[in-house]
């Protein structure tokens, strides 16, 4: 088995894992703050159901996720199945929303009183206090929880191999079963450090932009 | 013409009735400080004077015009609350300045968001902003702070930090400058120089109110004292009146415990 070929198969398995890491990140972010609203919505009912989906969701295991959202349609309701790809990206967004939005909700509601009170007393409006008071601190205090909920997705999207997607994991492990050579999982290794190093690199870059306050 | 009339606030949290029937007025220039023991009262009464809370019952007048009136609060529109509070200005117990804006830019914030609202914005920006600037500073200056306009916060001390919120406070040219135990949070040694500020303002006849646990400083400072029991004003005078001739036993108790 010769290292190229085993490493263009590992680049196509990880197009597959990045795939899925960047999709989930475009939408569970944007989904994560509506449903981080929702958490806090002062119409009681609202906030007990967000709340209550959320903690459904983060407390049950994403591989248990993946197999209900891919056979359960098929099993539950006798639709045709939806194919594999969109059920790990309906899965994905699914619980990493709800893992961001705790992150928003914590980040928010760290925010003391009186910054918003403050602001109101300066004349501002709601609008002006959210986005020239609140937001850059909230983006400051939610920078580290979410750099590591953010890398925890990059290794989380080998689960999806449950469900018989060919993401890099996926790709490495066959070849034991083929090939009887064990070398390509280690390789597999690399992709994932070289990766979750750089996003690494890029949040300290960020958190460094953010250090010239403190809150 | 009051430069302040309050009259008959009422203020209740679930049960709780934290001022009841609250009335004074004060004069353009005057001094008021609030003393009283925790729980009195004081804070909330501040609050209502700035719209953090909404008397149950009340009125507030700035210079004879009626700004808050509990018969027809329903019909208060969030932009004449935000209008009205432009008469007041706030200074908290914990500054609550800006983390992520320095000295200057705290200060300037809410002077360039209103000057937007202004209808020759867009044709006179620079010099509108350019006075903001200056005007920002010089405040900066007055509170003994020129040397850090371009501090962030937190590399300020607690009283340096306090003295950029009165200079915050006093950019927006409130009638009345209100004070919620400026000092509380502050070392010992870092009270002197916020107190001296506000000093300064009083010799410059600002009108404040000022609630306070420094009694030597409000018997310096103000015009009038007003005690405060139990969410009632329960005695008021000069500071001579309060402090060397009390009359009510409540108070006489209530300085008493301070300085045993
Ligand atoms: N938002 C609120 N909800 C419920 N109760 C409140 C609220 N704000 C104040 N209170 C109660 O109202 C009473 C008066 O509080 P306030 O803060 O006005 O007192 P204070 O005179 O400023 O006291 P201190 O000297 O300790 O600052 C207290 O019993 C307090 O617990
Ligand atoms: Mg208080």
């Amino acid at each position: 088995m010769s290292f190229i070929s085993v490493t263009q198969r590992l680049f196509s398995g990880f197009a597959i894992s990045f795939q899925l890491f960047f999709g989930t990140l475009l939408l569970a972010l944007p989904l994560g703050l509506l449903i981080s609203f929702g958490s806090m919505s002062r119409f009681k009912p609202l906030r007990w159901l967000v709340r209550t989906f959320v903690w459904i969701i983060r407390g049950t295991p994403l591989m248990l996720q993946l197999i209900i959202v891919f056979y359960g349609p098929g099993l539950l309701f006798e639709m045709t199945g939806i194919g594999r790809m969109q059920a790990a990206y309906i899965a994905f967004i699914i619980n990493y929303s709800a893992y961001f939005s705790e992150i928003y909700r914590g980040g928010i509601e760290g925010i003391p009183r009186g910054q918003y009170e403050a602001g109101q007393v300066l004349g501002m409006t709601r609008n002006q206090i959210f986005f020239k008071v609140v937001l850059l601190q909230v983006v400051k205090r939610i920078v580290p929880p979410m750099s590591n909920e953010i890398i925890t997705l990059v290794k989380d999207t080998s689960l999806a191999r449950i469900i018989a997607i060919q993401e890099i994991t996926m790709v490495a492990q066959n070849y034991i079963a083929d090939k009887g050579i064990i070398w390509p999982l280690f390789y597999s290794g690399a992709f994932y450090l070289i990766f979750c190093g750089i996003l690494t690199i890029l949040f300290h870059f960020i958190e460094k932009k953010l250090d010239y306050f403190r809150v | 013409m009051p430069a302040l009339e309050v009259k008959n606030i009422n203020k209740s949290f679930g049960n709780i009735s934290v001022l009841k029937d609250i009335s004074f007025s004060m004069e353009q220039g005057e001094v008021i400080s609030i003393i009283g023991s925790s729980g009195s009262g004081k804070t909330t009464l501040l609050r209502c004077l700035n719209f953090l809370e909404t008397p149950d019952v009340g009125q507030i007048f700035v210079e004879d015009k009626c700004i808050f009136n509990s018969e027809d609060k329903k019909s208060l529109k969030d932009s004449q609350i935000r209008k009205n509070r432009l008469h007041f200005g706030l200074v908290f117990q914990s500054f609550n300045l800006f983390p992520q804006y320095t000295a200057k830019q705290n200060v300037m914030l809410a002077c360039e968001l209103l000057a937007k609202e202004r209808p020759d914005y867009k044709a006179n920006k620079k010099q509108i902003l350019t006075e903001i600037e200056q005007n920002a500073e010089e405040l900066l200056k007055r509170v003994g702070l020129s040397e850090r306009m371009d501090n962030y916060p937190h590399q300020l001390s607690g009283g340096q930090q306090q003295r950029v919120a009165i200079a915050r406070a006093l950019a927006l040219k409130p009638d009345i400058l209100c004070f919620d135990e400026p000092t509380s949070a502050l070392d010992p040694e870092l009270t002197g120089e916020v107190l001296k500020v506000i000093k300064s303002l009083a010799d410059e006849k600002t009108t404040m109110v000022i609630v306070t646990h420094e009694m030597d400083f409000a018997k310096e400072v103000s015009d009038r004292v007003l005690f405060m029991d139990d969410g009632l004003i329960l005695e008021q005078g000069t500071p001579q009146e309060v402090f060397e001739n009390t009359r009510e036993e409540r108070t006489k108790q209530f300085l008493k415990k301070l300085t045993d």
